[in-house]
C-alpha cells in the first residue's frame, strides 16, 4: 500500500527535474560568462559538485541539524505517556518497522515536524504550544500527518529538493556578488578585449545575469509547488490512517488561531512542518509563494470527506472544495477500491483538562526535559528545582522542614511523571506554588 | 550455437524474475503474519492491564462488585479462548464489559480523581486504539498481499508455489465494531 504511493510520484518528480534543470542551466551560463569557449561544462560540474556536497551533508546530518536548530529535546515515555501512546498508535496503523523518536520543542507556536531519511530513523517533534492546545483526537491527527510524511518518504524528497534550492541560491549569490565587486575592473578589461571576441560574450553575460537573478525565484516557486502537493497527500494519508479526518481538521483550526511564529524555521525546512511555521511572513503573496496550502482550504477538504476516509474520498472532497480536477493523490492510491469507513469520535478524557491545567502540564514537561528536579514536601507543597541549583538541601518555604535535593539526572523522570499526571486533588495543593 | 546461447540467456533472466517475484510474495506473507501477531500483542496488553484496573477500582466501588467480577470473568474467558472465532467473540464481550465499566465510573468522582486510575485509563484507551489500528494495518497488508496473488504476472508464481490468499479480519456484529472506543465521560 505505502510502497505503491512511494513509487507513484511522477508529477512531483517532474517538478524536481525542472529544478535540477534550473541548477544545470545556471551553472552552464555562469561558466560560459566567465570563460567563454568551453567554461560552460566546468560551470555545470561546479554546480553539480556543490549540490552533491550539500546533499551528502544533509543526507547524513540533516536529521540532527534540523533537530538541533529547532532546539528539540528527546522525551521518554514516562514524561508524556499520552504523546508516546499516540505516536505508537500511528506507528502501528502505518506498519512502521520501528518506533520513531519523539522530541519536544519549547515554543508557544503550535506546530510539529517529522524528520528522518527513512522510516527506521524517523523522528517526530511537536512544540509545547501544540501539546497545550489540542485534545487526544487532535493530537492523533497531527501525529498521523507527520507519520504520513515519513511513510510517503517526503522527508528525504523535500531534503533533496531543498538542497537543490540552496545550491541554486549559493551559485547565483556568488556570481552576482562577484559581478558587483569586480564591476569596475572587469568592465574596463572587457571593453578592451571584447573588441576581438565580439558581441556574443556580452550577450551571454547579460543572459547569465538575468538568469542568476531569476533562477532562485523560479526554483523557490517550484519547491513550494512540490511542497503544497505533498501537504495535501499527507493530509489524505492522515485521514486514512486515523479513519477520523475531523481530528486533524479541528487541530488545524486550533493551530490557525495562533499567531506565533517559530523563529527556528526557515523557507527550506518549512515544508516538513504541519502548518507553515512562518505564517506572518510567507502568506502575503498568497498561493504561489507558500509552502502549505491555505489552512482554511485543508480544513474544508477534510470536513468534506463525509462518506469515508479513503484516498478516493479525499480526492472527491478536494475536487468539490477547490473546483479543480487535478489529481492530488497518485493514481495507485486511487485504485484502492475497498471502502474505508470513518470511525466515531474517539475517547473523550474523563474530566478533560482545562486549558490552565494543560498549560501547567506542558510547562512541567519542558522543565522535566531541562533537568529540573521535582520535590514534594510532606506539607504537600510542590517545588521545582532548576538544574543550576547546587546546594544539597534547603528549607521548605511552606513548613520549614529541610528538603534534600537529588542530583541532576537521578530519578527525576519518575518524579516528573507524578507531577505531570497530577490529580485534581493535588492540583489544589500545587496551586499554592 | 548463437540460438542456444540466446535461449540460455532468456532462461537465466526468467529464473531471476521468478526468484524475485517469489521473494516478494514471501516478504508480503511475512508482513501479513507480523501484522497478525501485532493484534495478539495488543490483546495481551489489555489482559495485563485489567487486573491493575480492577485492583485500583475495588476500593472505590464497593457497590459495583458485580461489574468488577464480570470484567475478571470476561478477561479469563478471553484468555482461555482457543480458536480464532472464539477469541474474537470473547474479546468482543470483554470490550463490551469494559465500556459498561467506564460508564459506571462516572458515578465515582473520587475514583476519577485517582492518579493511578488516570494513568491506567490512558493506557487502556490507547490499548483499545492500538487493537483497532493493528486490525486496520493487518487488513491493509492482507489487501496488498491478496492483490499481488491475484494480479498478473505474480499470480503465476503464486499458483506454482500454492500461495494461499489471507482472510480479512472481520468483526461480526456492528456493536462490537463500535465498542472498542471506550468512552470515559
Amino acid at each position: 500500500m505505502w510502497e505503491l504511493i512511494k513509487q507513484n510520484q511522477r508529477k512531483s518528480f517532474v517538478l524536481f527535474i525542472l529544478m535540477g534543470g534550473c541548477l544545470i542551466l545556471l551553472g552552464y551560463l555562469i561558466g560560459s560568462a566567465y570563460a567563454p569557449p568551453d567554461g560552460g561544462i566546468a560551470g555545470v560540474v561546479v554546480a553539480l559538485a556543490i549540490w552533491m556536497v550539500l546533499s551528502l551533508i544533509s543526507y547524513f546530518g540533516g536529521d540532527s541539524i534540523m533537530l538541533g536548530v529547532s532546539g528539540a529535546k528527546e522525551i521518554t515515555r514516562d514524561m508524556h505517556p499520552q504523546l508516546y501512546n499516540v505516536v505508537e498508535e500511528m506507528k502501528i496503523a502505518g506498519s512502521l518497522p520501528t518506533m520513531p523518536k519523539i522530541y519536544i520543542i519549547d515554543s508557544p507556536a503550535p506546530n510539529a515536524f517529522a524528520t528522518g531519511r527513512k522510516p527506521e530513523t524517523a523522528a517526530i517533534a511537536v512544540t509545547a504550544g501544540l501539546l497545550a492546545r489540542v485534545n487526544r483526537d487532535e493530537l492523533q491527527g497531527v501525529v498521523a500527518h507527520e507519520m504520513s510524511h515519513i511513510l510517503n518518504r517526503d522527508v528525504l524528497y523535500m531534503t533533496f529538493a531543498g538542497v537543490m534550492l540552496g545550491a541554486i541560491a549559493i551559485l547565483s549569490q556568488v556570481f552576482l556578488r562577484g559581478m558587483w565587486y569586480s564591476g569596475h575592473s572587469s568592465s574596463r578589461y572587457r571593453s578592451r578585449s571584447s573588441s576581438g571576441r565580439g558581441q556574443g560574450q556580452a550577450i551571454i553575460m547579460i543572459v547569465a545575469l538575468v538568469f542568476a537573478i531569476l533562477a532562485p525565484i523560479m526554483a523557490r516557486l517550484l519547491y513550494f509547488a512540490i511542497s503544497r502537493k505533498r501537504e495535501y497527500l499527507a493530509d489524505a494519508s492522515a485521514a486514512r490512517l486515523t479513519r477520523y479526518p475531523e481530528g486533524l481538521a479541528s487541530a488545524l483550526e486550533k493551530i490557525s488561531d495562533s499567531k506565533d511564529d517559530l523563529p527556528s524555521a526557515n523557507a527550506i525546512t518549512a515544508p516538513l512542518y504541519i502548518v507553515n511555521p512562518l505564517k506572518n511572513k510567507g502568506m502575503k503573496l498568497s498561493d504561489l509563494t507558500s509552502t502549505h496550502p491555505p489552512i482554511s482550504l485543508r480544513i474544508k477538504i477534510l470536513r468534506g470527506m463525509a462518506s469515508g476516509a479513503g484516498y478516493n474520498n479525499y480526492q472527491k472532497a478536494f475536487s468539490r472544495v477547490t473546483g479543480q480536477h487535478s489529481t492530488i493523490i497518485p493514481s495507485s492510491g486511487l485504485k484502492d477500491t475497498e471502502t474505508v469507513p470513518l470511525r466515531a469520535a474517539g475517547t473523550t478524557e474523563a474530566a478533560p483538562p482545562t486549558a490552565k491545567d494543560q498549560n501547567r502540564q506542558v510547562g512541567d514537561l519542558i522543565r522535566a526535559v531541562n533537568q529540573f528536579r521535582f520535590l514534594t514536601c510532606t506539607c504537600g507543597l510542590k517545588i521545582k528545582v532548576p538544574p543550576d541549583f547546587t546546594q544539597a538541601a534547603f528549607p521548605c518555604p511552606g513548613c520549614g522542614a529541610s528538603l534534600a535535593v537529588p542530583a541532576v539526572g537521578a530519578a527525576t523522570f519518575a518524579a516528573a511523571l507524578h507531577s505531570l499526571t497530577g490529580t485534581p486533588n493535588q492540583k489544589r495543593t500545587s496551586s499554592q506554588r | 550455437m548463437v540460438f542456444a546461447l540466446l535461449l540460455l540467456g532468456i532462461i537465466v533472466v526468467l529464473v531471476f524474475i521468478v526468484i524475485g517475484m517469489y521473494n516478494a510474495l514471501i516478504q508480503l506473507r511475512n508482513q501479513v503474519k507480523n501484522a497478525w501477531s501485532q493484534i495478539d500483542v495488543q490483546l495481551k496488553r489489555r489482559h495485563d492491564l485489567i487486573p491493575n484496573l480492577v485492583e485500583t477500582a475495588k476500593g472505590y466501588m464497593m457497590h459495583e462488585r458485580q461489574t468488577l467480577e464480570n470484567i475478571t470473568a470476561a478477561r479469563s474467558r478471553a484468555m482461555q479462548a482457543e480458536s480464532v472465532g472464539d477469541k474474537a467473540k470473547a474479546e468482543g464481550e470483554l470490550s463490551g464489559v469494559m465500556s459498561k465499566f467506564f460508564l459506571v465510573v462516572e458515578n465515582y468522582p473520587d475514583l476519577k480523581a485517582n492518579q493511578n486510575f488516570l494513568a491506567l485509563q490512558e493506557e487502556l484507551t490507547s490499548t483499545e486504539n492500538k487493537i483497532a489500528f493493528s486490525r486496520q494495518a493487518y487488513n491493509d497488508q492482507v489487501l496488498f498481499y491478496n492483490n499481488k496473488i491475484q494480479m498478473f504476472p505474480s499470480n503465476i508464481i503464486a499458483g506454482m508455489f500454492s500461495f494461499q490468499q489471507s482472510e480479512f479480519f472481520q468483526v461480526e456484529d456492528k456493536a462490537e465494531r463500535d465498542v472498542p472506543k471506550v468512552s470515559f465521560s
